[in-house]
């Protein structure tokens, strides 16, 4: 029977790192899709895991068991790309998100579900991601927080309150100032289709 | 007619609007509302084309095969058992009983014939490396202490925003006996320089042990500006290597901190 993530916890509070390592592979993809959702490209999103997992070795003390283990990771995931994304934006301006040329970025084939696209498609396929890589790249870093942990995740205003350490009504207004500035900038796109 | 507000619009559509069946009921009947909504979906829809990188199946082990070289596996997995309370009676007790011991054959050497002295002179240093090796211990548990409270994370729950340090206050007063020890001994043997790094890394004890359990953001900065203006973690390090050079038999008769 597979090792639940209270026992790997227990393992590794007890001296045995092998537990650590059952843990990272069960949750690396997820703190995966999570920072890369949050922060809009490859480098920053491997950062954030690797950082992730090195904060919760740590704190293993202080994870109690009330929530669940993967939930007490995305809270870590989440405030360090937060903090990363607003660190960034500081210093670089609003593209600081943005892919760099070279690294990996969102393939916009992958979203063409035909087999032999014609380049009409591929193009307006690529021009829909674009944007809505645009748009995503303009809200704050804790709209795009909340929206990410809302859209994406599937978490309740109320987990998300408690993931970003905000209140409720301010988790509310960030995912409302997300979704209005993503209808602005999309609805002509949408309408157009 | 009352229309439905953008707010209520999301709200509605992420399955968090209280009154679901009210809104239902007025999108059946009011083509404003369902048109504004049907927009607002497609717009959502459209974000949800935003494909993510493909990952390897291993890639939870190229994860692991990268962070494991950065933790301290025996470190990490047992130094919280190295600091936990119930361990500190018995750590200072022997702490003091070191220093007691330390002081005395250093004070009072018995007179004697040369074989006597040289029995006296090799107790002498078998008490300086045990000294020292309590020492180190002492200071690499200050040192994990204060690298864990730079890493401390805001709480959840009933105390959001707020940091909790219980841990790393109660490990400080701890810490505090045993320094004031090791420093006594320190100032007492003209070691000044040992002196001023426990008296610096005591300060920074008092400010850590003396605060509340959860502290502010605001407080928590200000405790951490306090921490680096001191460069006490960078002394403690240095100190705390210098000591375990020292503990090495070949080096302690030669040496000094």
């Amino acid at each position: 029977m597979e090792e639940s993530d209270l026992a790997a916890v227990s393992r590794v509070r007890a001296g045995d790192g092998d537990g650590f390592r059952l843990l990272v592979e069960r949750h690396s993809r997820s703190v995966f899709r999570l920072a890369y959702r949050m922060t809009g490209n490859q480098q920053d999103a491997e950062d954030v895991v690797q950082e992730t997992f090195l904060r919760a070795y740590r704190q293993l003390d202080r994870y109690e068991s009330r929530a669940s283990f993967g939930t007490w990771l995305y809270r870590i995931a989440a405030n360090y790309a937060l903090d990363l994304i607003r660190s960034r934006k500081r210093h670089a301006g609003a593209q600081a998100a943005a892919p760099e040329p070279g690294a990996e970025a969102w393939d916009p084939l992958l979203s063409v579900p035909s087999p032999a696209p014609g380049p009409d498609r591929v193009a307006f396929s690529n021009q829909v991601q674009r944007q809505v890589s645009e748009a995503l790249d303009s809200l704050t870093p804790q709209e795009r927080t909340a929206f990410v942990l809302r859209h994406f995740e599937g978490q309740s205003i109320d987990e998300i309150s408690l993931t970003l350490g905000i209140g409720g009504n301010a988790a509310k207004h960030s995912i409302f100032r997300a979704v209005q500035k993503l209808r602005r900038a999309l609805e002509p796109l949408v309408n157009a289709i | 007619m009352n229309h439905l507000t953008e707010e209520q619009l999301i709200l509605y559509y992420y399955g968090e609007a209280g009154e679901g069946r009210g809104m239902e009921a007025h999108l059946a009947s009011c083509e404003d509302c369902r048109s504004a909504y049907q927009t607002l979906q497609r717009v959502l829809n459209t974000v949800d084309l935003a494909p993510l990188p493909s990952l390897a199946e291993e890639y939870g082990t190229e994860v692991w095969e990268r962070l494991e070289p950065r933790l301290d596996r025996r470190r990490s997995a047992s130094w919280r058992r190295w600091l936990a309370p119930r361990r500190w009676a018995a750590a200072v007790a022997f702490a003091a009983m070191l220093v007691a011991a330390f002081l005395a054959g250093r004070w009072h050497p018995a007179p004697a014939p040369p074989r006597v002295e040289t029995a006296a002179a090799s107790g002498s240093q078998v008490r300086e490396r045990v000294l020292l090796v309590a020492l180190g211990d002492h200071l690499e548990r200050s040192q994990l202490m204060l690298i864990e409270l730079a890493n401390a994370e805001p709480a959840g729950g009933k105390r959001k925003g707020k940091l909790d340090i219980s841990f790393e206050r109660n490990a400080a007063e701890d810490l505090l006996e045993s320094n004031r020890l090791y420093r006594l001994t320190a100032q007492k043997t003209g070691n000044l320089a040992a002196a001023s790094v426990l008296d610096d890394l005591e300060r920074v004890l008092l400010e850590i042990a003396h605060s509340p359990e959860h502290v502010s953001p605001a407080q928590f900065q200000e405790l951490r500006k306090q921490i680096e203006d001191q460069g006490i973690l960078f002394k403690v390090k240095v100190f705390g290597s210098r000591v375990r050079e020292l503990e090495s038999p070949s080096k302690t008769a030669a040496g000094k901190l």
